[in-house]
């Protein structure tokens, strides 16, 4: 099976090498998606498929790469997952690409990258030494940055870019000196050797922090997420939907790779730290959605949310794995991963009906929608419900992980730490306010943007798509509902894994097809099938209940509005008023947003405006003084370019008498 | 015996080059530097000689004579010839004062005395002088080269900086490649002294003096 999927991964690789002498002709995109998306769905099946089964270990060594070393690579249960995971989605973006990407100014430019990007993010999964993980890391921020640089004409595209490949830059960076750290003087990269390792490598802790932060930049946790809602809203929307779906899935794998398997037993902080930095993500990304009025950019903070709820998910299960509570572990782990499987379903599914919305009306900005859900009514309900999933609302599937999530959190007062036990139910209170969050701001971008009448001509004029780029959408829908309905799909894969890394199972019984009772069969649980049975009968049962109060047929009359005959679509509730009350309690500090209104004076028939700054603190305080530092310090250094010969030669002789001293003074 | 004999005149032949080092660091005037180098390049021929007879290696003979024919006796003809040619002015021009750089000549070999005898503590004491030695040999003429203005003196460090090689590589038992080493060494070597001649800088600048250069070039700042 291995080998198998390194051909796979090389065929794939050919494609896009292969891509871009087709181009002239009609057919390479569809060839390109389809090719890709077909591939995909083959690893991902196959790595499911596998997972159930629970098919041994299997590893791989080939003699070439670096020398005396080879190239290592394996397959277990939790490469596996997130194998299925980012495969079995993204076909179905695939099926949304075939009609949406030829409809782009200059669809080729993304097709090379495009299956070089899905084989780079397998080939991370396979890795099984540090050469070969950075190789296909970097590989991959290769490939996105040629995705996002789709639109290249656009200069917001193109700094989107910069700003991506700075902070992949950074983030490999990190994961080479974490790596370094985790291998230690003896540098034996092989991850084998690090997981033989009996007692925890002496750098352990600056292992950690290095992973937490160089796997944070590429999953967007909060202080490291900037390039994150600059990058989704820049490239095309199936491109969106795959750095959603895979490419920060691939991040949150190096996370728990690193962590749960390389650096060794946990110490209780580790966990600790990730809870309060996915909790912080969690709450400040939603936050910061709720604000938007970029419908991608909302997406994309929506999707810093999730990947802190993952890892807040992830840092729970470290916290009950370094107090020895292996049940509880495997259930925040199983959460985690059962969050990421479906984010990449409901995420993709929003980030393709955001790409159908900008096709249809050529607008972001869900202040110019409005009254979709009449001109594009399957889009509509598509998108309601990767909405609804998002928002973390039962019967759908982001509600079963969201729900776990929470339950390992009321588990939390297993542990022995007194720390832990004090964060958690804190950060805890923190996820709740968040999904919270999430419901108003998800309602806020439905609502504003299907409901009610069209604020503008295209709004108004938009066409319900056809063909494949609605039969992506109803495949990744479907999906969604599937998952959530019969959240056991889901589980056992996530289960699996969690056995794979943690080696407990959950409580007997506690993933069935009907109920899902995490705690085992005296705690709570969630029956996902017969909530909706509940939901479509009462759904069913109040619809007969009206046509009974009003037997009548529906008759539309013009709206009352006050008594004005002819109601302009702008008196409707806005979205930036609808948030204005959370913006006020929450972002005023946090985000420092101001509103500035513009009132003509009496006489003057311009309208008013009402101006909302907001900063994103990560930027004015983390990334900016960053830049400016390097500036300057790169300013200073330019006038090395211009030293005499013997001034470079003091230089090389300075250097190599300071090393010397070093070294003499290490063996004294 | 033999072995304290062999020992002994290696001893001697490294010194010499040690102590040839420290003679082109304090020269003033070109010809005298010039001087110094012949005598270190004679002598680090000497202890190739001595090292092929004592290790039975026959082919350390080729870098001996190498080391005595071009760099013992045509290099600083050439030398000569070069500075006599283009009228150079005969005075070394100095960064540095001559008093701290032969401070800093005296750190370097504590230096690299320091550093070699304890990593070595395993191979035989013939290896770890000599090794010592050339490390010595090697630093103090990459100092040559950044304490001294003139092109040729830098020329001049960069050479004594190779005699130290070529030392710590005969001193080595069955050190692959020597000779090849030192032939494309003293090729290097001969290509920067032919540069030097045919380019002319003299001409064109008036002087040897690399900030000229640096000024011409628009620069110096």
């Amino acid at each position: 099976m291995l080998t198998l999927t390194l051909l796979g991964l090389l065929l794939l690789v050919a494609l896009g090498l292969a891509a871009p002498f087709l181009r002239p002709h009609r057919l390479a995109p569809r060839l390109v998606h389809g090719l890709t998306g077909a591939m995909a769905l083959a690893l991902g099946v196959a790595a499911a498929i596998r997972l159930l089964a629970g098919g041994d270990v299997s590893e791989l060594d080939l003699p070439f790469g670096l020398p005396w070393t080879g190239v290592h690579f394996r397959l277990d249960d939790l490469s596996c997952f997130f194998m299925a995971a980012i495969n079995i989605a993204s076909p179905m973006v695939m099926v949304f690409a075939d009609g949406y990407a030829r409809r782009q100014a200059e669809p080729a430019r993304a097709l090379a990258p495009l299956p070089v990007f899905l084989a780079a993010c397998n080939l991370v999964l396979l890795a099984n030494d540090a050469f070969v993980f950075l190789l296909a890391w970097e590989l991959m921020s290769v490939a996105t940055w040629l995705l996002v640089l789709a639109n290249h004409r656009d200069a917001e595209s193109r700094n989107a870019a910069f700003v991506y490949l700075a902070m992949a830059s950074l983030s490999l960076l990190l994961l080479l000196l974490a790596f370094g750290a985790v291998a230690g003087g003896d540098g034996d990269f092989r991850f084998s050797a690090m997981r033989e390792a009996t007692e925890r490598p002496a750098l352990a802790t600056v292992a950690v922090l290095l992973a937490m932060l160089g796997c944070g930049v590429k999953a967007g946790l909060v202080p490291l997420h900037i390039w994150l809602p600059l990058a989704h809203p820049a490239a095309p929307s199936h491109v969106s939907a795959l750095l959603s779906g895979v490419m920060v899935k691939i991040a949150l794998y190096g996370l728990a790779r690193i962590l749960f398997d390389l650096v060794g037993p946990p110490v209780w902080w580790w966990g600790v730290t990730l809870v309060v930095a996915g909790a912080l993500s969690a709450l400040l990304g939603i936050l910061y959605a709720l604000m938007q009025r970029d419908l991608k950019r909302l997406l994309a903070y929506s999707t810093i949310e999730n990947v802190g709820l993952v890892v807040f998910a992830l840092g729970l299960s470290l916290s009950f794995r370094a107090n020895e509570l292996f049940d509880l572990s495997a259930l925040a782990l199983a959460a985690a991963l059962a969050h990421v499987l479906n984010h990449a379903f409901f995420k993709s599914l929003l980030f393709c009906g955001a790409g159908v919305i900008h096709e249809a009306t050529h607008e972001r900005d869900i202040e110019k929608l409005g009254g979709l859900v009449r001109r594009m009514p399957y889009t509509s309900l598509f998108m309601l419900m990767g909405a609804l999933a998002a928002a973390g609302l039962p019967p759908l599937n982001g509600f079963v992980s969201e729900w776990l999530i929470l339950q390992a959190v009321f588990a939390s007062s297993s542990l022995q730490d007194n720390l832990p036990r004090l964060i958690v139910p804190l950060t805890g209170a923190a996820l709740a306010l968040t999904a919270a969050l999430a419901a108003a701001g998800f309602v806020r971008a439905f609502g504003i943007a299907f409901l009610g009448r069209p604020r503008s001509e295209a709004a108004a004029k938009a066409v319900e798509p056809t063909g494949s780029m609605l039969t992506g959408l109803a495949l990744l829908a479907g999906s969604c509902l599937v998952l959530g309905v019969f959240p056991v799909i889901g589980l056992k894969l996530a289960e699996s894994a969690a056995h794979g890394v943690v080696g407990v199972d959950l409580p007997a019984g506690a993933i069935g097809w009907l109920f899902v009772s995490p705690l085992g069969s005296g705690g709570a649980a969630y029956a996902g099938f017969f909530v909706f049975l509940a939901i479509l009968g009462m759904a069913l049962g109040v619809r007969a209940f009206l046509g009974r109060i009003w037997p009548e047929r529906r008759r539309r009359a013009a709206a009352w509005d006050c008594g004005f005959p002819d109601p302009n679509p702008a008196t409707q509730y806005t979205a930036s008023g609808y948030s204005q009350p959370l913006r006020r309690v929450f972002a005023t500090s946090v985000f420092q947003a101001r509103e500035t209104v513009d009132m003509p004076p009496p006489g003057d028939a311009r309208p008013a405006h009402l101006e909302v700054r907001l900063v994103d603190p990560a930027w004015n305080w983390g990334a900016e003084p960053v830049r400016r530092a390097i500036e300057a310090v790169t300013l200073r250094l330019n006038a090395l370019q211009f030293l005499s010969i013997r001034r470079y030669l003091s230089l090389m002789f300075a250097a190599l008498v300071t090393l010397l001293l070093i070294v003499a003074a290490g063996q004294q | 015996m033999f072995s304290t004999i062999a020992y002994d005149l290696s001893h001697l032949a490294g010194a010499t080059v040690l102590l040839a080092g420290f003679v082109v660091l304090y020269q003033r005037r070109l010809l005298g530097v010039f001087r110094a180098f012949a005598l270190q390049s004679l002598a680090v021929a000497a202890a190739a000689a001595w090292q092929a007879y004592s290790q039975d290696a026959p082919h350390l003979y080729v870098t001996a004579a190498i080391a005595f024919l071009l760099k013992g006796i045509a290099a600083p003809i050439a030398l000569n010839w070069i500075v006599r040619r283009l009228d150079i002015h005969r005075t070394v021009e100095t960064a540095v004062g001559i008093g701290p750089t032969m401070l800093a000549g005296v750190g370097l070999v504590v230096l690299a005395t320091l550093l070699v005898l304890p990593v070595t503590v395993s191979s035989a004491a013939l290896t770890r002088e000599t090794l010592a030695i050339a490390l010595s040999v090697v630093l103090i003429g990459f100092l040559v080269m950044i304490t001294r203005r003139n092109a040729i003196t830098q020329v001049v460090g960069f050479m004594s900086l190779e005699n130290g090689l070529v030392l710590a590589a005969v001193g080595v038992k069955g050190m692959p490649l020597v000779v090849e080493m030192s032939v494309a060494f003293s090729l290097l070597i001969a290509f920067i002294l032919f540069g030097i001649f045919f380019f002319r800088i003299r001409e064109r600048f008036d002087t040897l003096d690399l900030q000229s250069i640096e000024s011409f070039r628009g620069e110096r700042r």
